[in-house]
């Protein structure tokens, strides 16, 4: 594009060097001999090592991996279904309130979701515990999740739906032949980030949890709390390693996909002519 | 039929784990706090029939938002935490859309990667982005390390526990949900208007004002909304980076419900604070509706 001037090249720059600096100093002071966070003490990865014997971190790991794993999975269902109403389905009753129930947890901040989800489950008189806090979780991502779908549905080519129902494919096999395969890639990408906001939840775990359950982001807040630590800093570059990998996984994954969909709706388009 | 099964799965569970626990907060609101299991009453009694509902309805009122209204510390919360979102909002569009621009402005090949890397910080954990400031801003924390090298101060700032602290943080997390929607609507306007306009004599600043600017409105409005609606109720940064004194509602709330175990009065807290931010969410969601009517 013309006139990338100097000015736009700077604000990158600059915008990008807010966005990062912090994220890679905590990485770097993560590798910090010593226990200091502002005297480098050379280079070590004793925090790493130190880590593994932190047996409460470790357990609270894992149910935070539990959690993400199935809670994304069930709002990556949901909100697909979600986005396929808004946007196949076009007016039914009650739609007005339904896309509003889909875009006011986007916004909603955390405390309130917590607090009425803590209470639902009080009322219900249900255990606290991994499942409420799935459940909590899925309810918020399936609203991402939906966004995500979404936008990839409003751009697809529709006649390629009515073409399989015109050969007589039911609705069903439609969409599980012809649609799935062609949205899968927003699929997989609202499922890595229901996945990523579950792992990274605090607000609303704290509130829908119960004894037992206990989440990652719950421990390191506590341990926050009492100020800085080489240990949380190692952690957290190991999270940031991990959603770093994943994202350019997705996004390369991702690319190919639609690139390959892309030749192949252009051999089936040159075929028709 | 089998539309209606598809639009009910993710309407009722969005019925039932989304809207019906603002009934049931709002029920809540209107009791009192308990020493029992859970810590309020009046509960509901299934047994007693309809007699039941009677008494118990009876023994809710308003008592609650009584004492929120009457304590300045609550208003005061409610008060600071608009204000501080309000500029923080702000703040962030104008750190925001000279980046936005200059994506947009960026040869098309790079566009992609570019957009990634705004993501990608997004992506990575809230906390230990806000937690990555607190080495950073305190007494003896990098930057005041920094600039004592520099010898640009001799005296090292206090930052932490401040409300600038609570302004960075919000900031800096909410970024990225102000420069996509700014890029998505800047990189959509058609340079063949700035190129009319600058033909027809324009200076580049007035091209800007009168055509760039507007057309980037959609945007603008989008992410003040996606910035501005939940850091009003933001409890990590004001509790981690903001001082005893800066009041922010989010943290009152987790105070009253955590500390004081008092949920009526946090339900209270939540049916205002939910009331206070009715009007943005709808707008929100009215611009969001027009933005993809318009794109389709």
């Amino acid at each position: 594009m013309r006139r990338f001037s100097w000015f736009n090249a700077t604000s990158i720059a600059l915008g990008f060097a807010f966005l990062y600096i912090p994220i890679l100093l905590l990485v770097i002071y993560s590798f910090n001999e010593s226990k200091l966070v502002t005297v480098w003490g050379g280079w070590s990865t004793k925090w790493y090592s130190s880590l593994l014997q932190n047996e409460g971190l470790l357990s609270a790991a894992w149910v935070t991996l539990r959690v993400a794993v199935v809670s994304s999975t069930l709002a990556t269902i949901l909100g697909t279904l979600a986005a396929i109403v808004l946007v196949r389905i076009g007016r039914f009753p009650g739609r007005t309130l339904f896309s509003g129930l889909i875009f006011a947890p986007l916004v909603m901040p955390e405390v309130i979701t917590g607090l009425s989800l803590l209470l639902l489950f009080v009322a219900m008189n249900v255990d606290r515990g991994f499942w409420t806090v799935v459940i909590a979780h899925a309810t918020f991502s399936m609203c991402f999740a939906a966004v995500v779908v979404q936008a990839r549905l409003y751009d697809f080519d529709k006649s390629v739906e009515e073409a399989a129902m015109d050969l007589g494919a039911p609705p069903v096999k439609t969409f599980l032949q012809v649609t799935l395969p062609i949205i899968a890639p927003s699929v997989i990408s609202a499922w890595l980030l229901s996945f990523t906001l579950s792992l990274d939840d605090l607000v609303i775990a704290s509130f829908a949890t119960g004894p037992g359950a206990t989440t990652l982001p719950m421990k390191i807040y506590s341990q926050v709390r009492l100020g800085v630590t080489p240990e949380i800093n190692a952690v957290s570059t190991i999270m940031i390693g991990l959603v770093t990998i994943g994202v350019i996984f997705a996004s390369y994954t991702t690319k190919r996909a639609s690139a390959r969909q892309e030749r192949e709706m252009k051999a089936v388009d040159a075929g028709a002519k | 039929m089998r539309r209606w099964l598809l639009i009910s799965v993710p309407y009722l569970w969005l019925l039932v784990f989304f809207l019906v626990p603002f009934f049931i907060v709002f029920k809540i609101s209107l009791s009192d706090i308990a020493t029992a299991i859970p810590p309020y009453t009046p509960t509901f009694d299934w047994s007693q029939g309809l007699s039941g509902i009677g008494t118990f309805l009876s023994q809710l009122d308003f008592e609650n938002y009584f004492f929120i209204f009457e304590d300045p510390l609550y208003l005061n919360a409610y008060w600071s935490a608009l204000t501080i979102a309000a500029i923080s909002t702000f703040l962030t569009l104008l750190i925001a859309y000279p980046i936005a621009y200059g994506m947009a402005r960026a040869p098309k090949e790079w566009q992609p990667t570019l957009v990634m890397l705004v993501i990608l910080p997004f992506w990575t954990s809230f906390l230990i982005r806000v937690y990555a400031w607190i080495g950073i801003l305190k007494k003896e924390g990098l930057l005041n390390l920094f600039l004592m090298n520099l010898g640009i101060i001799s005296e090292p700032l206090t930052i932490l526990n401040t409300t600038t602290a609570v302004y960075i943080g919000i900031v800096y997390s909410y970024l990225p949900f102000m420069i996509l929607p700014l890029y998505a609507s800047l990189e959509k306007i058609n340079p063949s208007l700035l190129e009319a306009a600058e033909d027809l004599g324009s200076p580049p600043w007035k091209a800007f004002w009168q055509v760039t600017f507007p057309l980037s409105i959609p945007g603008v409005l989008a992410g003040c909304f996606l910035v501005f609606i939940p850091a009003t109720g933001e409890f990590v940064i004001p509790d981690l980076l903001g001082g005893s004194d800066t009041l922010m509602i989010g943290k009152t709330l987790w105070n009253e419900f955590f500390n004081n175990r008092d949920w009526p009065v946090s339900s209270a807290v939540a049916v205002v604070l939910l009331l206070v931010l009715v009007v943005p969410i709808v707008l929100f969601q009215r611009n969001q509706e027009k933005q993809r009517e318009a794109g389709r």
